[in-house]
């Protein structure tokens, strides 16, 4: 009975410690230290939040630069449903899929005859991911630079200065950023 | 596997071992109580045990150790279960979510309770910010110190001599929490938050859409809901205590969970470093630090070898994409290999370094999607959790899987040289070798049954997502994940069933129970005799004989038990991949 009693007053403190106290102090820090950070690296234009810098969205238009496909539900990029594919190596729905996303690939840009880098016919393991392999972008700067009717040099300029390095030069994958690299495109024009 | 995938894996690998001596160090003094010796980190810890009527002094038998910690345990497992069920009255639910099913309730409960943190829910659609924190967060924190204390029980069998105390399980568990976890858990999570992990209670941001997209309805979609709350404080711990239960569904590889690759190296490092430096504590309180060595070293030769076999099988890619011309080739401008159901941050390297950690501890978030590896890379994952979850393991109870293994190598070394075994200084006898087998043989015959199970019952085969053998192997995923508490997943199959729930939960809740009490029930055992010096007939226990011993202990019963259903899954699937 002594152990039940402790076991329901222990509980009770450290529910309070860790429960409450902890994340309320981590709010409070990252309010004052991280602000930007910790309410979701929001874009703001014009006053108005037109994306997260970390969350990526949807593509589709031949001057934007497309990202990974998403497996979310009910559309793409649905950030309050995060959903890898789980679609297995062998599945003839992977094979599909990315038959279906080549000749998207290819329709938008008929001339390209590189192979397409893997990464823009594979969906990510959130179905939110922000970034492409520099592959990724260098393949479609052509089409993007042609429907925009602006050089390819310029569009490359933007790819550079929208990539990512590796940590330290060592750690995890040089990316480009493809929501922060398509509203610096939006922004040459005016 | 290229030079990128090496310095990648190395970094990890040099700074968790450099990890294991100052903390463990750290640990060890915690347990023995030096850090509450201090006035003022005591204070709090002794304000505690008035309010709750302990007493510090109290040394408790076994099996007064084993109750009070099921009390506990069983606790937190209703008031888990209740905060699910009445979350749409309770206060801090912003987006309105409604009460979660009594089955899915019921098993994230025992889920959270077991430190397995199998998600058959998905976060951010089902669970308001007071359940995250209040209940999921809490046992986080206490399940994780639970599997620390038990470890810390069965030490002092090893250490004490000629009595029935092994310690008093509320001071372990509250020592583990406060002096321990916590700190950790806030530098983890401000790291984190620097990093663009978020940190609110406000609820989800709606934002306008750059280009408006076309909803399944054919109707004009211009807008995206971005899930947040508070994450930081949950990702830090759950991390940290080897839970792996993640605030979204997609777990450490969504964005807001995991930004950036500093903040994937903090939280894969966070996956082993309590569990790897554990090791450290053990030898240092058994005053022999060859010991704790010794079996972080085992851990390793059995961890690295699968690390790059993994690497290297994901690295090299899927056959089917080079069919179709697709350039899958690793170079400096992109990662290359297997990217399906991976993050263009993290590469092949980072998912592949997380999978084979996660997976060897008993974590069990992900970040990235195991479903999708090639089979003998999902194979990887799959059969490090079913060695018994003893590479690192959970925190504490990975250590005293590990030690349940060692008892079995020495009495086997015993038998082939005709001596009584024993290990450090203490006689293995029957009873031992009793609880010890018991703690090896239920979790396979969990896995193994439940998966039988599982695949007879129609309802639980609409559950599978790939076809075919693929889909064998999303069973024996779940259940192996659930028979070690591991609590990662082949995500396609839809646990969110109410066989799955309840099958699962049963399993989690017996592959934790059932092998903490034989535990313990050694620890009281060992506790009660007396140290044997060591002589020349002594077997020693930290040479690299014994070391290669013991990991060959671990692989040769784990490779028997699972080689059958291994080879109707992920080596069927390997043979029907197309060759290059």
């Amino acid at each position: 009975m002594k152990q039940i009693r402790s076991a329901l007053l222990v509980f009770l403190v450290l529910t309070i410690i860790t429960g409450l106290m902890y994340p309320i102090f981590v709010t409070a820090f990252a309010r004052i230290f991280f602000p930007y950070e910790a309410s979701g690296s929001l874009i703001i234009k014009n006053g108005a939040v037109i994306g997260s810098s970390l969350i990526g969205q949807s593509f589709e238009d031949p001057k934007y630069f497309w990202g990974r496909l998403s497996a979310t539900s009910p559309v793409p990029y649905n950030a309050s449903n995060s959903s890898g594919s789980n679609i297995g190596p062998v599945n003839p729905v992977l094979r599909q899929s990315i038959e279906s996303r080549m000749k998207t690939l290819k329709d938008a840009d008929p001339g390209n005859r590189d192979p397409i880098p893997v990464d823009l016919v594979t969906s990510s393991a959130s179905g939110l991911d922000p970034h492409i392999s520099i592959a990724g972008a260098l393949y479609q700067a052509g089409r993007v630079a042609r429907s925009r009717g602006i050089s390819e040099s310029v569009v490359q300029n933007r790819i550079r200065k929208n990539t990512q390095g590796r940590f330290l030069g060592l750690v995890g994958e040089p990316v480009v950023n493809v929501l922060r690299l398509n509203i610096a495109l939006d922004e040459l024009k005016s | 596997m290229n030079l990128n995938g090496i310095v990648q894996s190395v970094i990890f690998l040099g700074i968790l071992i450099l990890s294991a001596k100052p903390l463990g160090i750290y640990m060890a003094r915690v347990f023995e109580g030096r850090i509450s010796a201090n006035r003022w980190c005591g204070s709090v810890e002794r304000l505690i045990y008035r309010f709750s009527g302990i007493d510090p002094d109290e040394e408790m038998h076994w099996t007064t150790y084993a109750f009070a910690m099921l009390a506990f345990n069983f606790l937190g497992l209703v008031v888990v279960y209740l905060l699910q069920r009445f979350q749409s009255i309770l206060p801090l639910n912003p987006m309105h979510l409604p009460a979660v099913s009594p089955d899915s309730a019921f098993n994230t409960a025992i889920s959270f309770a077991t430190n397995t943190n199998w998600q058959g829910y998905a976060g951010e659609a089902t669970m308001s910010y007071l359940t995250q924190m209040l209940g999921l967060a809490v046992q986080n924190f206490v399940s994780a110190a639970t599997g620390i204390a038990v470890l810390v029980a069965l030490v002092r069998g090893f250490v004490r001599r000629e009595t029935r105390g092994i310690g008093n399980f509320w001071l372990d568990l509250v020592r583990s929490t406060i002096y321990i976890l916590l700190p950790l858990s806030i530098f983890l999570s401000a790291l984190l938050v620097s990093q663009g992990v978020v940190q609110t209670f406000k609820g989800y941001r709606v934002v306008q859409l750059v280009e408006p997209i076309k909803g399944s309805d054919g109707n004009k979609i211009s807008t995206q809901t971005l899930a947040v709350g508070p994450v930081a404080s949950q990702v830090a711990i759950k991390q940290l205590g080897t839970n792996g239960g993640g605030f979204f569904n997609v777990n450490s590889a969504h964005p807001f969970e995991n930004p950036t690759p500093l903040s994937n190296l903090l939280e894969v490092l966070a996956i082993l470093i309590i569990s790897g430096a554990l090791c450290y504590t053990f030898g240092y309180m058994v005053k022999d630090r060859r010991q704790g060595w010794a079996l972080l070293i085992a851990m390793l030769l059995i961890f690295v070898p699968c690390l790059y076999m993994c690497m290297q099988i994901e690295q090299a890619g899927n056959p089917v994409f080079t069919s179709l011309g697709i350039d899958q080739t690793a170079s400096t401008l992109q990662p290359g290999g297997n990217m399906e159901g991976k993050d263009a941050r993290f590469g092949i390297a980072n998912s592949v370094i997380w999978a084979t950690a996660t997976t060897a501890a008993s974590n069990g978030s992900v970040n990235a999607m195991h479903d999708s590896f090639m089979p003998l890379g999902g194979l990887v994952p799959m059969w490090l959790i079913q060695l018994g979850e003893v590479i690192f393991g959970g925190v504490g109870s990975g250590l005293y899987g590990m030690i349940a293994f060692v008892i079995l190598a020495v009495f086997i070394a015993g038998l082939m040289v005709g001596r009584t075994p024993e290990y450090l200084g203490k006689k293995i006898e029957a009873y031992e070798m009793k609880m010890a087998t018991i703690t090896i043989l239920i979790p396979p015959a969990v896995v193994l049954l439940g998966t039988a199970v599982a695949v007879a019952y129609p309802a639980a085969k609409a559950s599978i997502l790939n076809p075919g053998v693929h889909g064998f192997s999303e069973v024996l995923y779940a259940f192996s994940s659930a028979g070690n508490n591991n609590g990662s997943a082949f995500a396609g199959l839809n646990a969110n069933t109410p066989f799955y729930n309840i099958a699962l939960g049963l399993a989690m809740f017996f592959a934790r129970y059932w092998l903490a009490i034989p535990i313990l029930a050694i620890a009281g055992s060992l506790a009660k005799k007396r140290i044997i010096p060591s002589s020349a007939g002594t077997l020693p226990t930290h040479t690299p004989l014994f070391i290669c011993f013991l990991a060959a202990i671990v692989l040769m019963v784990g490779a028997l038990t699972f080689f059958p259903a291994l080879a109707l899954g992920p080596i069927a699937e390997h043979l029907m991949v197309p060759s290059h």
